[in-house]
């Protein structure tokens, strides 16, 4: 519409700023997340994850080496000499130092205090100090040092690593996750197949009742799953199927289908009504014409109904609790597993935020790929 | 056996045994029971074409059946029944006893303070989007990153805002967000404006707006009162207007709250234990996650809009504002009422949220999560079933609703 006379806002740079602070509001707290589970354990406690975009300045508290066993006579003099980085870990680039936690920054970097007697103590930029004075002043306990250095952002894989190949099988997600896959996957596949076939025949079949079953079919749409929780679990114990995969796959097949038999009916109807009628002229039977024509044709809507039910499956955790996961836990799955880490780790969030990060990372991926498809079937879902 | 072989034969049997079974079966129809051959042929046709849509149907249907339908009256049988004493009828004794329970208020107090906050704030804020986001350059950009989280478990978003309401005490650096914003104000104007400037704002436009949409549903009784006429559907009016004039008075109450409140500045927050505010923090989450679904329905209906009436509304001078309020919302209705109902049943089943960020405590219960409470650590079947049958009750204008529109659709 900017073409229009006169539409041509003035507001144009408030808009943007409005949208940034809206998308900045809104993937804020995911970036977080991300970003904390690249961080060790005590970077999380010490400081909130937006500082550690920035180059931090931190001052820390160290100690020169032990004068007995290292110092080395020099002139005279005993001298112990070293990297405080090297010897405490870390990095940066020292700005200022003290020995006193009165005065911690008394010292430029590559300045020598004078700590008395002629015993003295000196660090330069990179960390190096030397520290020299007499018999009985180079001894006992190394000197204290306080350091202020700024540090440039740093990041580790490592809870990756540990979250995946822990031994403790409370922290291991390897397991969850593949639990995950094989509750999805059948989840997602067996649905499409038994309601691709119904929708077809609500679609372009003939028959009395018709109506009825499609309105049944929107009502059950919006049924909330919580009522069959009891019912179901008493049939699958009652039949031997009790809590296991089979008993969730079958509940995600069920609770699947309103959805798919809606979305795919509503595309099928929009087919073009010639091209079936020609295959029936020309002789094909419905079970043909669906093989061979309609499948095919649907294949948007196909692709946004299995977004829809992958994501749903992967994310939930009701029906996993209820119909997989029994007592001996071998079964959980990522988002139950997440659930007993917040409470067992409520404050470790290096395993928490990983945990999570892995169990969010699928889906995102997936969602990227597929948006258009998802947006393609939320369009088409949403009862009109 | 290996899970992921169980699977894999699971696909295939799933998968083959339908191909199989709706295969099969028409060849049955076709050349045993029906055949389309001998004196009967065309009847035979016709017969197994009369058939054919039953079968394609069967799964579906036994399925549904099975895994909803019948569900739903099971429960309510369990739940006039006592498991302790053998499933006997025991009429509405669970109800009553659900009824003495401050918790199951509790919960129905949140469910209903969920299903007037998450569906209106993710409405407004997926209109507010979806309007931005289609006038900028970057607009699809945005547009994904804000739709992003429809795409995150429930428990996944529950971990990242964990993390965002996340505590230290007060001499340590605070890692979630919210504290560190907090601690920024120090009672100054700078707090002046963010803690009461802003909230008498929001407020006020919330009660003006209210006031407005209950001025719209009470206005055609007062007018068929002059004309003589009937009114249809007189007592929602009446309810929707009291309702509002309630919303209205709340808002207002709550804005002497704002300036009368004693902020406690400098001292970090457990957010998520401080009653009736933390059911909101809780609330942001669904929010955060239903917003995306909004805006892109939303922007959507907004494109499909006529740009003639937009055109005419510019010749006539109106303002962006004018346009946006007058010409494009009152166009899209119909989207935003589908919306928000579809948001408010998401609200009516949430539990996961709850369930793993406090799991009801701290005054934060809502149903679903009362209900696997009673279902499954209590074990009180017949409870949990009543519980689950008010979710039903709350949910059934809303499925009858879509029945009803599905039907008038499709004539």
């Amino acid at each position: 519409m900017d073409n229009i006379a006169g539409s041509k806002s003035s507001l144009g740079w408030v808009v943007n700023i409005s949208v940034v602070l809206l998308v900045a509001l809104w993937v804020f707290p995911t970036f977080g997340l991300l970003v904390s589970s690249f961080r060790t354990a005590d970077q999380i406690t010490g400081s909130g994850w937006w500082a550690s975009l920035f180059p931090s300045e931190q001052t820390e508290r160290f100690r020169a080496n032990d004068p007995d066993e290292n110092r080395i006579e020099r002139d005279g003099l005993f001298v112990v000499e070293g990297n405080i980085f090297e010897e405490n870990g870390g990095s940066g680039d020292i700005q200022s130092w003290g020995t006193s936690s009165r005065a911690v920054d008394a010292y430029k970097p590559g300045d020598v205090a004078d700590l008395g007697d002629g015993e003295t103590f000196s660090v330069d930029a990179a960390g190096n100090y030397v520290w020299s004075g007499n018999d009985e002043q180079i001894s006992g306990r190394g000197q204290r040092a306080f350091v202020t250095a700024v540090s440039p952002p740093e990041f580790t894989t490592e809870n990756y690593v540990n979250i995946m190949t822990s031994g403790d099988s409370n922290d291991n997600m390897a397991k969850a996750f593949f639990n995950t896959l094989t509750v999805t996957i059948p989840a997602t596949i067996i649905p499409i197949v038994v309601a691709a076939f119904a929708a077809y025949a609500l679609a372009w079949m003939d028959f009395p009742g018709r109506a009825i079953l499609i309105a049944c079919v929107v009502g059950l749409l919006v049924v909330p799953l919580q009522l069959a929780l009891i019912p179901l679990l008493k049939l699958h114990v009652g039949v031997g199927i009790g809590k296991g995969y089979l008993g969730v796959w079958l509940a995600h097949t069920g609770f699947g289908l309103p959805l798919a038999i809606y979305l795919l009916r509503n595309y099928m109807v929009g087919l073009p009504r010639d091209i079936i009628e020609n295959a029936k002229v020309d002789g094909a039977t419905d079970f043909q014409i669906f093989t061979k024509i309609i499948l095919p044709l649907s294949f948007p809507a196909l692709a946004s109904f299995a977004i829809f039910q992958f994501l749903w499956t992967w994310n939930d955790l009701l029906v996993a609790k209820v119909f997989l996961i029994d007592s001996t836990g071998q079964t959980t799955v990522m988002t139950d597993q997440i659930v007993n880490l917040l409470g067992t780790r409520g404050g470790n969030w290096e395993i928490l935020a990983t945990a999570a990060f892995v169990s969010i990372a699928v889906p995102l991926c997936v969602f990227f790929a597929m948006q258009k498809y998802l947006v393609r079937g939320l369009l088409a879902g949403s009862v009109k | 056996m290996n899970p992921a072989l169980l699977g894999l034969i699971t696909i295939v049997a799933g998968v083959g045994g339908c191909i199989g079974y709706f295969y099969f079966s028409n060849q049955i129809l076709d050349k045993v029971i029906f055949p389309a051959t001998g004196p009967d042929a065309g009847r035979n046709i016709n017969r197994a074409n009369m058939v054919r849509p039953w079968l394609f149907l069967f799964p579906a249907m036994f399925a549904l059946g099975l895994y909803l339908a019948y569900p739903v009256f099971e429960t309510l049988r369990l739940s006039l029944t006592d498991r302790d004493q053998g499933g006997a009828f025991v009429g509405l004794a669970n109800y009553q006893q659900m009824a003495a329970e401050p918790k199951f208020w509790e919960a129905l107090r949140n469910n209903l303070l969920w299903l007037i906050v998450v569906p209106a704030a993710s409405t407004a804020f997926g209109l507010l989007a979806a309007q931005l986001t289609d006038r900028i350059k970057w607009g699809s950009i945005a547009k994904s990153l804000i739709f992003m989280p429809m795409a995150i478990s429930f428990v996944g978003a529950g971990v990242i805002f964990k993390l965002v309401y996340e505590t230290r005490p007060a001499d340590q650096n605070q890692i979630g967000i919210l504290n560190a914003v907090w601690l920024q104000f120090d009672g100054g104007f700078g707090s002046f404006l963010m803690l009461q400037a802003l909230p008498t704002l929001i407020l006020l436009s919330f009660a003006g707006i209210v006031a407005y949409v209950g001025w719209i549903f009470v206005r055609p009784i007062a007018e068929s009162r002059q004309n003589g006429g009937g009114a249809g559907f007189v007592p929602l009016r009446l309810f929707v207007g009291v309702a509002a004039l309630y919303l209205v008075y709340l808002s207002l109450t709550s804005l002497i709250g704002v300036f009368t409140f004693d902020y406690p500045y400098g001292e970090p927050q457990t957010w998520l234990t401080i009653p009736f505010w933390n059911s909101f923090l809780l609330m942001v989450v669904l929010i955060w996650i239903q917003t995306g679904f909004a805006m892109v329905i939303l922007s959507a209906a907004l494109r499909g809009i006529p740009e003639e009436t937009v055109e005419a509304a510019i010749v006539d001078g109106a303002n962006p504002f004018q346009i946006f309020f007058k010409i494009k919302v009152p166009q899209i209705m119909g989207t935003i009422v589908v919306v928000w109902t579809t948001i408010t049943i998401t609200v009516l089943k949430v539990f996961d949220i709850v369930f793993a960020m406090t799991n009801g405590q701290w005054e934060t219960q809502v149903l679903a999560n009362y209900m696997f409470d009673k279902l499954f650590r209590a074990n009180d079947w017949g409870v949990g079933s009543a519980a689950a049958i008010v979710i039903m009750i709350m949910v059934s204008p809303i499925l009858i609703w879509n029945v009803y529109n599905a039907r008038k659709e499709m004539k």
